[in-house]
């Protein structure tokens, strides 16, 4: 009743935007910042993707001004935060007031804008392979960067000396200081990375995934990606269970719903969301050590004094 | 460094009184819309906002408009209109179904202030209306060129909420697809929300995916029209006329025409001569408008799907006309007989024929 082929074909294309939000401010959260900025970072990429794609035809133009809008946004998040030492929550809330409000000021005239496609990275003989050719080869090159980004960013924290330095400033500024290391200039590009990669889920929300510029049209993915952070307890293999989990779960009931199934259909609706909380509380259920994996740092302002 | 502060505080009183001086003068009268998405959302919002421009376009200074968009359904949206009312509101529309407690409760505490309610049903105080489109008759005509133009004969409907609004929406749909179409099954998606491009999106998919080849919205963006257009299937604009997907996906639209009301209404509270009333008006006058049907429609199609549009502008048919059994088998209407608005206002059960189940 349910094609499964079809079906993790949406799971894919539904969970990236949140997944390269979360990669990005896991790494900001590595490091001790918090970013409640997500969705305003999310939406202004969303934004600046759709206009550089309406503007040049250039679908690889449009992704690296998504990731550039985002990192400008999160730039302002780095200055207020790092340099005037304002507290992060409250920034990064308006953070994501001000990129809502923003986006939709940058926006007007463009809803329902043409758009170039966005390629497919493998050819359509590729595509056609019965099974795997839809779930692995039908996809653009954003959503294969996106699993990469997970490698990358697992690989960095867990096997560089780079991921070390990381995650000393994100559990204690103080002694990552005393050590000589540039609290301020590391969290800051941290900071940018996150902007970067929130920018970029949000312009393959608009450019890909949606094609069309539409105001408010990130509906809080930026949100679930802070949830699957924490929830995922910091770990970036956690991170892309819990997008697939969400994604796969997102696209499940609505075919459950198309196919009639006898299923209450409010219980459905918020099916992604309890199902990807309870299974990731589970797997990280010994506190103890998910409590070990939190930084902690985080949402602490550092000055260097003394 | 006394004197530029002292010159300043003088200078802010002097332009406050001239402001309290030049409202007093010509007060226009103040109109507050509370809107459930942004005015971008080139569907249910956009059109409310075309008739508050059509209001200002009418009025001109004699009427100064605000508005607040994407406004939470609930506790949230009677902070806005207390908020637009402290700020001088003479008269508030609340354009979606959800903020009926909300109008009623600052209706309560401002007796004075005329409110105007979209497609509610609550009036517990004498200043507050409501009012709605009998989108049902254009439901009846999308569903009648979808029953005609479906080849897969499966229908996909994105639904919002299971409120009989939307009931129905597809219980019309689905009789005059049924009508022309025998074979014609209906899925419905319950989306749970009035604007989430990206769900909206997904949705459309899943029931592409489901086989169907004709999408219907009952949500307010454009998102299911982009799918729609990459799978081959045809679409219908919903609320606004959402041209820009024609000739493919888009075949046609219905469009909500606010304005000629809100220009009577704020007229009539200026007058004084406004009561309280609970309109709901269609295709005879205008409310309800059915767009562009673009060449993708076989010929003969258009010509029977403007044929039952104008049987509905003259009010000789009714899309709810017997007879017509409930989903359960039971008889609703006996031949020849015609819904009665109190029925229709509160449907909450599908027709004989659909096979989905209406959520609780």
């Amino acid at each position: 009743m349910i094609d499964p082929v079809t079906l993790i074909v949406a799971l894919i294309i539904v969970s990236t935007p949140v997944l390269l939000a979360a990669i990005g401010e896991l790494v900001v959260e590595k490091t001790g910042v918090l970013n409640l900025g997500v969705e305003g970072m999310m939406i202004i990429g969303a934004v600046t993707g759709f206009i550089t794609a309406v503007e040049t035809g250039s679908v690889t133009l449009a992704f690296l001004a998504g990731m550039a809008g985002g990192m400008i946004l999160s730039a302002v998040f780095g200055v207020l935060t790092q340099l005037l030492l304002s507290n992060q929550v409250a920034t990064g809330l308006a953070l994501t007031l001000f990129g809502i409000g923003l986006a939709a000021l940058l926006g007007v005239g463009y809803p329902g804008s043409s758009l170039p496609p966005v390629p497919d990275l493998f050819p359509a003989s590729m595509q056609a392979i019965p099974v795997a050719g839809p779930i692995l080869f039908s996809h653009p090159l954003i959503i294969y960067l996106a699993v990469l980004l997970v490698v990358a960013v697992w690989f960095l924290l867990q096997h560089t000396r780079t991921g070390l330095v990381i995650r000393a400033v994100g559990e204690s500024h103080d002694a990552a200081h005393a050590l000589g290391y540039k609290v301020i200039r590391i969290r800051f590009l941290a900071i940018l990375f996150g902007g970067a990669c929130a920018g970029l889920g949000g312009a393959f929300l608009s450019v890909a995934r949606v094609q069309n510029w539409i105001e408010g049209m990130t509906a809080g993915a930026g949100w679930i990606a802070l949830a699957l952070v924490v929830f995922a307890s910091w770990k970036p293999w956690r991170v892309l269970l819990g997008a697939w989990l969400f994604g796969g779960i997102s696209a499940l009931q609505l075919r459950l719903q198309a196919a009639e199934v006898n299923v209450p259909v409010a219980l459905l609706d918020s099916s992604p969301y309890l199902v990807t909380i309870i299974v990731l509380v589970l797997i990280s259920s010994d506190r103890a050590r998910a409590a070990l994996n939190a930084p902690a740092a985080l949402g602490k302002v550092f000055h260097a004094s003394g | 460094m006394k004197t530029p502060i002292k010159t300043l505080a003088a200078a802010l009183t002097a332009l406050s009184l001239a402001a309290g001086g030049a409202m007093a003068q010509d007060d226009p009268f103040k109109v507050g819309f509370v809107y459930v998405g942004p005015i971008g959302d080139y569907g249910w919002t956009w059109t409310h906002d075309q008739g508050r421009l059509a209001v200002e376009e009418h009025f001109g200074d004699a009427v100064e408009t605000v508005y607040a968009e994407s406004v939470p359904e609930g506790a949230d949206a009677e902070r806005v209109i207390t908020q637009m009312i402290l700020d001088g509101a003479d008269m508030i529309f609340t354009t979606s179904f959800g903020y009926g407690e909300a109008t009623n409760a600052a209706a309560g505490r401002f007796p004075d202030v005329y409110f105007e309610h979209a497609t509610g049903y609550l009036r517990e105080h004498p200043n507050v209306s409501t009012y709605s489109a009998r989108f049902y008759q254009g439901r009846a005509v999308i569903g009648h060129i979808a029953g005609h133009m479906t080849e897969s004969n499966i229908v996909g409907y994105i639904a919002s909420y299971p409120i009989p609004e939307v009931i129905r929406g597809i219980n019309s749909a689905y009789l005059h697809a049924r009508a022309v179409n025998p074979d014609v099954e209906f899925r419905v998606i319950w989306a749970y929300t009035w604007f989430d491009p990206a769900a909206e999106a997904d949705a459309a998919q899943a029931l592409i995916d489901a086989g169907a080849d004709v999408i219907m919205q009952h949500t307010d963006s454009t998102a299911p029209q982009t799918v729609a257009q990459e799978a081959g299937a045809i679409s219908f604009g919903q609320a606004s006329d959402m041209i820009q997907f024609a000739p493919l996906p888009r075949v046609a639209s219905i469009i909500d025409n606010w304005g000629p009301y809100y220009i009577r209404r704020i007229g009539e509270a200026m007058e004084g001569t406004w009561e309280q009333s609970d309109t709901w008006e269609g295709m005879p006058e205008g409310m309800v408008l059915i767009g562009e049907m673009s060449e993708a429609i076989p010929e003969e199609v258009r010509a029977s799907a403007t044929a039952l549009m104008e049987s509905m502008q003259s009010g000789e048919y009714h899309p709810f006309t017997g007879p017509i059994n409930r989903q359960d088998g039971t008889a609703w209407l006996a031949e020849g007989e015609i819904a009665d608005d109190g029925t229709l206002a509160g449907m909450a059960f599908y027709v004989e024929g659909l096979t989905g189940e209406i959520p609780n």
